[in-house]
């Protein structure tokens, strides 16, 4: 049995504002039958910008129902850009903590209430950023971005870690590798990315050749092949392949698997490589 | 507050006579039974009498039975002695419902390079002997399939796959961990080769399980080191649970027809009682052949967790297979295999009764029932 504080137990028996709001003006809808847990918050908000109420039905677990519970209480009366603000870890903390493997039911909290406020907002219920991600986890519909957020937000270190808070991971498996890469490029000190400073043409067009020599150029060699530098025109950089690169059917793998990614890592992130 | 103990597949409450059996073997009977003094020598003898009411309960000989530490090693044993003494044999057969001490055990022979065949299961969780009929090769090393899921409560075609392996000159196994004492065993006409026990399943403490080899199987020890168990199972006997053991395989043989007739109608009272009241819920399994004492019912669109814990305030206790009970993510394997929709799936609850309920028991669960799925629904985004 799981050891839940007294203030879930509280929570779970005794939910504050459970159930619809004739008169709500936004709702958030997270989760689904089939991930085991959903949330639909509904949240009246007044004209200046304040939730005047707040109420949630809630499919899922003792804590489900308790993170829903207390983050509707939490909320109430606050602006809604100020509840914004508050973090999954907030709603936790508010329960006096969650288990390990539960803190995905706090993350469903915070979702729900985004998600709600950008709906009274106008916006879309989820940020595009976060829709033109990637889909990491299918079995639990988890985007790139969702992992990062968390990662983030509450310092997370494994991906165990990952799985508790977001679910990711917690089925079938498959996408473990994605998110231990997830968690690598985004644990790194930020010391350590390469400062995105405004580069001068001249200063782009050496390390586009520094890269090309050094990197690029003795791979191409070993399966006989060579690159020719055309043109620098802004982010565009322009490249005949030689040798027998020239004639391999594979040419524009080569350029956008090879000479784009690396130039993308070495000299500029939104670098795009064209054959000429 | 009174207790009401519907969790007997998780484990049972030890017999009263079980108990007081066991007691002289914790203080003035301590003595070693390998010994050659007669202070040990009359505990070997007592050994020798629970190593008899065991296989009179199986329909086994005494020298078949091995006591082992608890229904896990004996499963793990069962695999290690069919791939130890059959080196030429690379495969394996189990199913996809087996209990964690049989499934996780395949895995690992899996990837030590065995071809393991996971048998699926339909809607019931019933078993396709088709597909058992095609997997099973003479380069089988081992079939092991429960004799009741543990979950839903199926009672397997045990008979007919041992039957089938013997044929082929195969290796049957059956983990029976469930099935002893709640429906009948007798090895003399059912040709498995290797059975697991566990003891605190049937009123005897956790910690004693039995190991059956039949006679003439080749056996490799999965525990090396002394002679106790005539070399097959190295180590100091655990004397007071064997004797407690002993004890509730007695009671078990006498309670049989009892546990069958007065457990399945307190059974099926219960269930009917749930779902005649409730709307909106499946009897997971096979209701035509299955433990008398198991009901597994799934309560659409609640999820299972939360049901438990309700249950548990009024000291209710049984089991979910829903995914938030375990620390998973995902419903049990076992409703999975059966392909139960996953707006069931998730609000499962598993109540397993003893020859210990009694009918106020079944009577307050049904009372109290019906108010805990009302107020989880109510709270539920989905209605329909």
């Amino acid at each position: 049995m799981w050891n839940y504080t007294e203030a879930v137990h509280d929570h779970f028996l005794h939910p504050r504002n459970a159930g619809p709001l004739s008169d709500a003006n936004a709702i958030g809808e997270v989760g689904s039958l089939a991930c085991g847990d959903a949330l639909k918050l509904y949240l009246k908000i007044t004209d200046a910008g304040v939730i005047e109420a707040a109420s949630f039905e809630t499919f899922g677990c003792a804590s489900a129902i308790a993170s829903s519970s207390v983050l509707t209480d939490m909320i109430k009366g606050m602006q809604a850009d100020e509840a914004l603000k508050i973090t999954n870890r907030d709603i936790a903390a508010a329960l006096g903590g969650l288990p390990k493997q539960k803190m995905h039911c706090s993350v469903m909290g915070q979702e729900a209430l985004e998600a709600a406020i950008r709906q009274w907002k106008g916006e879309p219920p989820v940020p595009h950023a976060l829709e033109d991600g990637a889909l990491v986890c299918k079995c639990f519909g988890v985007m790139d971005a969702q992992i990062i957020r968390a990662i983030c937000e509450n310092g997370l270190k494994t991906i165990e870690e990952i799985t508790n808070y977001t679910k990711a991971g917690g089925a079938c498996g498959e996408c473990t590798d994605t998110i231990a890469k997830i968690l690598a490029e985004t644990i790194t000190p930020l010391a350590e990315i390469k400062p995105k400073a405004r580069m001068t043409n001249v200063a782009r067009m050496q390390r586009v050749l520094k890269i090309l020599d050094e990197e690029i150029r003795p791979r191409l060699a070993t399966d006989g092949g060579d690159i020719e530098l055309v043109d620098v025109d802004g982010n565009r950089v322009i490249v005949s392949l030689r040798g027998r690169c020239s004639h391999c059917r594979s040419s524009s793998v080569t350029i956008h698997n090879l000479v784009e990614r690396l130039l993308r890592e070495h000299v500029d992130t939104d670098i795009i490589v064209e054959e000429a | 507050m009174k207790t009401i103990y519907l969790d007997n597949n998780a484990t049972s409450a030890v017999d009263s006579g079980v108990l007081a059996a066991m007691l002289p073997y914790l203080g003035s009977l301590y003595g070693n039974p390998s010994s050659l003094h007669n202070f040990g020598g009359q505990v070997a003898a007592a050994i020798e009498d629970a190593r008899e009411s065991v296989a009179a309960l199986l329909g086994a000989e005494p020298d078949e039975i091995i006591f082992t530490s608890c229904g896990s090693e004996s499963d793990n044993a069962a695999f290690w002695s069919a791939v130890q003494t059959q080196p030429e044999k690379r495969r394996l057969i189990t199913t996809r419902v087996e209990h964690p001490a049989v499934l996780n055990v395949a895995q690992y022979w899996e990837r030590q390079g065995y071809r393991v065949t996971y048998l699926g299961v339909d809607n019931k969780g019933r078993l396709d002997m088709d597909e058992y009929a095609a997997a099973l090769s003479e380069d089988t090393a081992l079939v092991s399939i429960m004799f009741a899921n543990n979950e839903v409560g199926n009672i397997y075609p045990i008979a007919r796959m041992a039957e089938a392996a013997k044929e082929k000159g195969v290796l049957f196994h059956t983990d029976a961990v469930q099935a002893v004492g709640k429906t009948p065993i007798d090895l003399k006409h059912l040709h498995a080769d290797m059975l697991s026990l566990s003891g605190h399943k049937i009123h005897a403490p956790k910690g004693i399980g039995v190991f059956y080899v039949r006679r003439g199987v080749r056996f490799r020890p999965f525990l090396r080191g002394g002679h106790q168990e005539s070399g097959r199972r190295a180590g100091t006997e655990n004397v007071p649970y064997i004797i407690g053991l002993g004890g509730a395989a007695q009671l078990a043989a006498d309670h049989i027809q009892k546990e069958r007739i007065q457990v399945s109608s307190l059974r099926n009272k219960l269930e009917n009682g749930i779902l005649g009241q409730i709307p909106h819920c499946i009897v997971n399994g096979d209701t035509e052949n299955r433990l008398s004492n198991t009901s597994n019912i799934s309560f659409k669109n609640v999820e299972g967790e939360a049901i438990l814990l309700m249950l548990d305030r009024l000291g209710i206790c049984a089991s979910s297979g829903s995914a938030c009970t375990s620390g998973s993510l995902e419903p049990s394997h076992v409703l999975r295999a059966m392909g139960v929709p996953f707006t069931y799936a998730h609000g499962s609850i598993r109540l397993s009764l003893s020859c210990y309920t009694t009918e106020e028991d079944v009577d307050y669960v049904i009372e109290k029932f019906p108010k805990i799925i009302k107020t989880l629904r109510d709270i539920s985004p989905y209605k329909d």
